[in-house]
């Protein structure tokens, strides 16, 4: 089904790809979060950029997308929950975020600005790539299946409405951000 | 030189609304960690041969090396933080952060080792929970996925344990 919005295809599809990708990047820089010291000190709370970032991303764009799949003028596009596969993942992801100082997308971005230690990590993630590519038949195997409830969402999950569950992540992320004001004017 | 930072919610905002656009307009929801993957498969070739990469199940179906919208959209990343860093004059070839050498003192060989060997843990943790900050923790959480919320959640958890075992000398100074 192609959605009425959808009209890029094709070669235009590439094109916006690279466009997108140009805005993400810049914005990621413009936000401080292309920076080692800005994402390892989120995880010793001693600073919250990263956190104000994804919240307010999160909330804008979960509110704008709930709106236009309402109207049938998006899509979702939920990742499986593979209970064992998502959180041994995540755990290793936390391990060697810290130790690499980016994410993926922030390691690649702080790349252009001239990080080196980005771009050790980059090779690095490129060896981690084939590593899982070389393991995967093993991991399909034996990691995936282990709690693998397939799509599921939060609404379903709690078995509430959907505007409930925008409202709540809404009241959440204001919640946070009053939370990390009195962090920072404490500190 | 100005301060080059926006102020964070103003750049959360807009992320938010791009992935409104990329969604929208293009049907796809932002990611990352697929197409480094994907270039992963593509920098196995002179190592591997096209045979074993093609035969890798994980390369011919769900990271095929080749240049699509998430390849792409990797360059575009890189080209965006390249211009932004340009215009405001902050590009800089340097490897050196605070934190980093609070605990670990100013060695550069000793950052591009840890860092190497974080981003092969990184890399290897998003493709197993299949997907990272961006693809689980900003397009998951958005639409309310159980899986991105989860991955949030541990991620955090585990990088607060991380960041105490790495780095937790350098918090007493």
């Amino acid at each position: 089904m192609l959605l009425p919005l959808a009209f890029l295809t094709g070669p235009e599809l590439l094109w916006s790809a690279v466009a997108f990708g140009l805005v993400f990047g810049f914005l990621l820089h413009r936000g401080g979060v292309t920076d080692f010291d800005v994402i390892v000190r989120l995880f010793q709370f001693r600073d919250f950029t990263v956190i104000k970032v994804m919240m307010t991303a999160i909330a804008v764009g979960g509110v704008g997308i709930a709106i236009l799949h309402g109207q049938d003028l998006a899509q979702y596009h939920i990742k499986a929950t593979n209970l064992l596969a998502v959180g041994l993942g995540a755990a290793i992801f936390g391990v060697g975020m810290v130790l690499y100082g980016y994410c993926p997308g922030t390691g690649l971005a702080a790349v252009a600005t001239g990080r080196l230690d980005a771009l050790a990590g980059l090779a690095g993630m490129l060896v981690g790539g084939i590593a899982y590519a070389l393991t995967f038949d093993w991991v399909a195997a034996n990691i995936l299946p282990v709690g693998a409830y397939g799509k599921l969402r939060l609404p379903e999950l709690l078995g509430l409405p959907e505007w409930v569950c925008y409202a709540g992540l809404v009241v959440m992320a204001a919640g946070i951000f009053a939370l990390v004001h009195k962090a920072e004017k404490k500190a | 030189m100005k301060n080059p930072r926006w102020n964070p919610y103003l750049v959360g905002a807009l992320i938010g609304l791009l992935s409104i656009l990329t969604f929208s307009l293009a049907n796809k929801p932002l990611g990352m960690s697929t197409g480094l993957a994907q270039a992963s498969g593509a920098c196995a070739l002179p190592i591997l041969g096209a045979d074993k990469v093609a035969a890798n199940t994980y390369w011919a179906k769900t990271a095929v090396p080749t240049w699509d919208y998430s390849t792409l959209f990797l360059v575009g990343t890189v080209l965006g933080a390249l211009l932004s860093a340009l215009l405001c004059g902050t590009f800089k070839v340097s490897a050196d952060s605070a934190v980093w050498t609070e605990s670990f003192g100013p060695s550069k060989p000793k950052r591009l080792i840890a860092a190497f060997l974080g981003g092969v843990v990184i890399l290897y943790g998003a493709r197993l929970a299949d997907g990272c900050t961006s693809g689980h923790g900003i397009s998951g959480c958005l639409q309310l996925a159980v899986s991105g919320w989860l991955f949030f959640l541990v991620m955090f958890a585990s990088g607060i344990l991380t960041a105490k075992l790495l780095y937790g000398r350098s918090r007493q100074a």
